[in-house]
């Protein structure tokens, strides 16, 4: 389905600090993603995993180090990027139609080309006939749907996530996982999707980037060996379980998990 | 329409209310004019009241059309420019505190006694509502929609069109419901310091013959007028922005 090749991307020694004080978001960070990747970014708040993710964006300028999408040095946010917000950053001006075509208008392609791509997604999330809806009159999980198939519109080669599903309630989320699955088993983009969930990771993920809190290095990068498409129930299963485990390990010896005060 | 209907049946009470008053008290007319007197003054020369407000409101619209584009336009260039902010801005805020009343007199030296000094004291009067409303609409865009435009690699003038212009829209409408107040009063401002035709020459000449019933016929046209005004851009309002909060009737279920 998908016309474009996905991006590969390069993050060599990144290092981001804020403000004249020097606050050490990001330190030495070195990770590869192949093609068609999905790479969850896990850590606890304020660890820089965010940040990761808007330097590969371009929306950050890194204080050291380099990224790469395509072999292309990151200065600025490169061509063929669909991004999704916690909130979903959707126009309450422009009906649910509209909001999809946003990406075609700012690059002032066709608008009747994309209308099909657009109804084609709106009709994968289970909201076809919600186009000329406007945002207000919509869930949370529904806008967040609209964000997701606003990235997609374009086809772009690399899809960045950052902490989506983070405001909608535990059943919503549990549904936007599982359609989250579904679309990039259609559509096999690059993702690089930042959570704060253990299990969402783990249960989206070809591989799970754990960080450190401040300042945010990798502490592991642990490659998800489950079958996809993944259902609900495999979240009970041992090996999950197993993955887990270990990644909680890892948060306690960080000493952000302590069952005894 | 049971709004409107409550506050017609209100305003009705205060006029009877007012009548029985001044018949109860036998207040002079001079003093304070029956309602019904008022009415009959409004009456006997409508097509003549009709006239002075016909010129009022072309100097009010007048000054209201220039304070929106030049409004708009001082916005943008104040939020897109950093300087710009700094300077003309500061100075627009310091100098919305100057009474603009008091710079009338100089506007008839300057541009004479036709309608153009009237339109310009609306103008001036209206302006800043319009400027410090539409500067607030255009920064209210959240972080995540500006990310998101930049991620979409917006230039600045598509950004300032596609996103910051209609995230303005609200804030502009709230601005435009107190500039078109304030350009009628800019207009009566106007008309007062110096004009043969209005309905603030028909109250300031009411005034120099005693003639209460005039004054309050002039003033209840004035309201009327004022009313009119406000409820056109609450309309506009509604059909250019009606998925803004402000707009919903209700909130249906989806």
């Amino acid at each position: 389905m998908s016309a474009r090749a996905a991006a590969g991307i390069e993050v060599r020694g990144l290092r981001k600090t804020f403000g004249e004080a020097g606050v050490t978001a990001l330190e030495a960070v070195d990770l590869s993603i192949a093609p068609r990747q999905f790479v969850s970014v896990l850590g606890p708040s304020g660890c820089g995993k965010s940040t990761l993710l808007r330097c590969i964006a371009g929306l950050e300028v890194p204080s050291g180090g380099s990224v790469t999408v395509n072999g292309a040095t990151v200065i600025a946010p490169p061509e063929g990027l669909g991004m999704v917000f916690q909130r979903d950053a959707l126009l309450e001006w422009r009906s649910v139609a509209d909001n999809l075509l946003l990406p075609v208008d700012f690059r002032r392609g066709d608008r009747k080309q994309a209308r099909a791509r657009a109804a084609e997604l709106l009709a994968l999330t289970g909201l076809q006939g919600f186009e000329n809806t406007y945002p207000a009159q919509l869930s949370g999980g529904m806008r967040q749907r609209v964000a997701l198939c606003r990235a997609l519109v374009d086809d772009p080669v690399l899809l960045l996530m950052d902490e989506p599903f983070g405001a909608l309630d535990a059943l919503t989320r549990d549904q936007m996982n599982i359609e989250l699955q579904r679309m990039w088993l259609a559509e096999h983009k690059t993702v690089v999707f930042v959570t704060h969930s253990i299990t969402e990771a783990i249960f989206l993920g070809d591989r799970v980037v754990v960080f450190t809190p401040r300042p945010g290095r990798i502490a592991e990068v642990i490659d998800i060996d489950l079958p996809r498409p993944r259902r609900l129930a495999l979240r009970a299963s041992e090996k999950f379980v197993s993955y887990a485990s270990h990644i909680r390990s890892l948060f306690e010896d960080m000493g952000l998990l302590k069952e005894d005060a | 329409m049971k709004g409107g209907f409550t506050a017609l049946a209100v305003l009705a009470s205060i006029f009877a209310g007012w009548e029985i008053a001044v018949r109860a008290f036998s207040v002079k007319p001079v003093i304070l004019t029956p309602p019904s007197a008022i009415f009959a003054a409004l009456g006997a020369d409508f097509g003549w009241y009709l006239n002075h407000a016909w010129y009022t409101l072309i100097v009010t619209l007048g000054g209201f059309a220039l304070a929106v584009v030049f409004g708009v336009l001082l916005a943008v260039l104040i939020v897109e420019s950093r300087l710009l902010e700094k300077t003309i801005y500061a100075l627009i805020v310091g100098l919305n505190s100057v009474p603009k009343v008091a710079v009338a007199p100089l506007f008839v030296i300057w541009l004479g006694t036709g309608a153009e000094p009237k339109i310009a004291i609306g103008f001036l009067i209206a302006v800043f509502a319009i400027v410090i409303d539409t500067v607030l609409g255009l920064k209210s865009v959240p972080p995540d929609i500006l990310d998101l435009a930049k991620s979409l690699r917006g230039g600045r003038l598509a950004t300032l069109w596609r996103i910051r212009f209609p995230c303005a829209l609200p804030s502009l409408f709230a601005g435009m419901k107190v500039a078109i107040s304030l350009a009628l009063v800019g207009a009566i401002v106007g008309e007062f310091v110096s004009s043969q035709r209005g309905l603030g020459y028909v109250i300031l000449s009411a005034q120099g013959t005693f003639d209460t019933a005039r004054v309050f016929a002039a003033i209840m046209v004035l309201g009327v007028m004022g009313m009119a005004l406000f409820w056109l851009i609450a309309l506009a309002e509604r059909l250019v922005i009606p998925w803004h909060v402000s707009q919903k009737q209700y909130i249906p279920t989806a």
